[in-house]
């Protein structure tokens, strides 16, 4: 049977898986807002996290919260050099050739991963785990109202970043007016490289709060970036806030469509959402042109 | 005419290669990357020369693929009608996506990602559906006559898609002489001034789209014909949308041998690198990774890009008179 108080978890179930894609999102959108490109390494810079953060726990006993805050610096830094040394100079400013650059980056980290770990599915067990908030009605899980609560967090830090400081401005600047920015003396390459760096703090960071109660294998994450593909143009590419309402939006689209009509054909759902926006509304709900 | 004759001497050494050569690794191996010089070729006419960056071209491998199988398996239908019929419904698959995508202005990033998101749902989709044969794939029932499209010995398959690839080559080679080749040429370089000059730019790229279908989708039909199975991983997975764009861009992108080239170098070093580590998995994609981006940063223009600068160094050297006075006239 049918109970509103069912329809109504299954919302806070999306919503809570909601935040996390809305960060993947979001690291996606900057990237794009700026670069004007579509960054296709995010999925394996994703996975590549995730193993990261797993190695963190497994190796050093380091809980995946702890280890966000080496973690976000430590892929800001990857981020940074990909987009400065590899990316930058192998596509001289062409997009096609960025995008295909960004794709040869993502199959070499898949790859070097699967070589590396093998294709086993992996997980961690942590204390916190499987412990729920009774909210009267329904449970929720502690770890993933832990990552909807951070992921806010993040968003809101982020857009600190952005409006208070120097480097904020130079990077808006540089989205809304590449060559005014070049020439009031703004470096453009170590923007485009700092926003690169930005974007994959934020799946590092996704990482952290996905280890919990997800699991890592060298394609894990994927299934996320196709779903951060669709947040992002829902939500109008380069638009931080509707990265975050798209990314919410999604969750709940998933886990309603997954309770109606199973898993698999919830996934359907998202895709449609995706092919739709694209060709009705290219430009997304918040986005400024296409 | 040269390139005619480039082709026809191309072909004639590679049909030669069965006589020569009987190991079934090495034929299987030929056919293998000939298939995937196929696919490539598909690519190279709507990304090379239309300059349209598919990501998803696994929806019209898939769909060749799965008509082949589909009307095999559950109707009976001879197994070369099927294969006609999955070409075609490739080409109408590239016609839908294309339409749609064109019509609503995608370009770019735009057009990478819809291309994908196309692709993806149809592995979904397949990867449900009962017509499928969903989770499990379908194998189509062994039938060693050559008019069931199945072949006893790895030479007559190779010879087949050799032949198969010849055509794409012919098509190629057509395209680029042609008025419509010119015009897609024109859009590829800067849509808007090709607009301007009355090229109806969107009929332009949805023509490249449905022939560039077509050809993938020939490239999906062998396969099941070769392996006689298909499940939604090989028939929609992202591997046949990445060897199809990278074949072409490492052999010379809107070129017409470039597919060919690249799929040889690129289908030999990943075996190269399975050579070197046995049977872990991982490193000969790495390498089309590395190769990939190693091709777009030092060799935009692919192999055959690198020859043909190559040979016009040498007959600059040689012919440094009249070579400045054709320089002259350009400048």
């Amino acid at each position: 049977m049918l109970s509103p108080l069912i329809l109504i978890t299954a919302v806070l179930n999306g919503l809570l898986a909601g935040a996390v894609y809305a960060l993947v999102a979001l690291g996606l959108t900057l990237i794009y807002g700026v670069l004007h490109i579509i960054n296709f390494a995010h999925g394996a810079l994703l996975s590549a996290a995730l193993f990261a953060a797993f190695l963190a726990w497994q190796k050093l006993g380091l809980d995946p919260y702890a280890a966000a805050f080496l973690l976000a610096p430590a892929f800001f830094v990857l981020g940074y050099a990909l987009q400065r040394f590899v990316i930058g100079p192998a596509s001289r400013g062409d997009d096609r050739n960025m995008l295909l650059v960004t794709l040869g980056l993502a199959v070499l980290i898949e790859n070097a991963l699967l070589y590396a770990f093998r294709a086993d599915t992996r997980t961690i067990e942590l204390p916190y785990g499987f412990r729920t908030i009774d909210i009267g009605f329904t449970f929720l899980a502690v770890p993933r109202v832990t990552s909807f609560v951070a992921v806010f967090v993040v968003a809101l830090a982020l857009w600190l970043f952005m409006a208070l400081t120097d480097t904020g401005k130079a990077i808006r600047a540089v989205a809304r007016e590449k060559l005014g920015a070049e020439l009031s003396g703004i470096d453009v390459s170590h923007v485009y490289a700092m926003t690169f760096g930005l974007g994959t703090a934020c799946v590092a960071i996704a990482a952290c709060l996905l280890i919990p109660t997800y699991y890592v294998n060298p394609s894990a994450g994927n299934a996320f970036v196709l779903i951060a593909f669709t947040i992002v143009v829902l939500g109008g590419m380069g638009s931080v806030p509707g990265a975050l309402i798209g990314g919410l939006l999604i969750g709940v689209v998933e886990s309603l469509g997954g309770f109606f009509f199973g898993e698999s054909l919830g996934q359907l759902g998202i895709f449609l959402i995706f092919i739709v926006v694209l060709l009705v509304r290219p430009r997304g709900l918040f986005g400024a042109s296409a | 005419m040269k390139d005619a004759w480039l082709i026809g001497a191309v072909v004639a050494v590679l049909a030669a290669v069965p006589l020569a050569v009987h190991s079934n690794v090495v034929l299987n191996f030929l056919v293998v990357t000939l298939m995937i010089a196929l696919a490539g070729q598909g690519w190279n006419i709507l990304g090379g020369y239309g300059g349209q960056y598919s990501f998803g071209h696994a929806a019209f491998f898939g769909t060749g693929a799965y008509v082949t199988a589909i009307l095999q398996v559950r109707y009976g239908i001879n197994a070369w009608l099927c294969f006609a019929a999955g070409i075609a419904a490739g080409a109408a698959t590239g016609a839908i996506v294309g339409f749609l995508a064109f019509r609503a202005g995608l370009r770019s990033s735009y057009f990478a990602l819809v291309t994908l998101a196309f692709a993806e749902v149809l592995r979904i989709v397949a990867s449900v559906a009962p017509i499928t044969g969903a989770g499990v794939g379908l194998l189509v029932p062994l039938d060693l006559r050559a008019q069931s499209f199945q072949f006893p010995s790895r030479a007559a398959f190779y010879l087949v898609i050799l032949a198969l690839v010849a055509i794409a080559l012919m098509i190629a080679q057509t395209l680029e002489r042609s008025r419509f080749g010119a015009w897609l040429i024109a859009v590829r370089e800067n849509e808007d001034a090709a607009m301007a000059l009355g090229v109806d730019a969107i009929a332009v790229k949805l023509g490249a789209m449905v022939i560039s279908a077509a050809i993938t989708a020939a490239a999906g039909g062998f396969y099941v014909q070769y392996f006689l199975f298909i499940d939604a991983p090989i028939a929609y997975g992202t591997w046949i949308s990445v060897e199809a764009l990278l074949t072409p861009i490492i052999g010379g992108v809107g070129t017409v041998f470039g597919p060919l080239v690249g799929a040889l170098v690129v289908k030999s070093l990943g075996e190269g690198a399975k050579l070197v580590t046995g049977d872990v998995p991982g490193l000969d994609l790495m390498t089309y990774g590395a190769v990939l981006v190693l091709v777009i940063a030092f060799a935009p223009r692919g192999i055959v890009g690198v020859f043909a600068d190559a040979r016009a160094g040498v007959v600059r050297r040689l012919k440094p008179s009249e070579n400045a006075v054709g320089e002259a006239a350009r400048g």
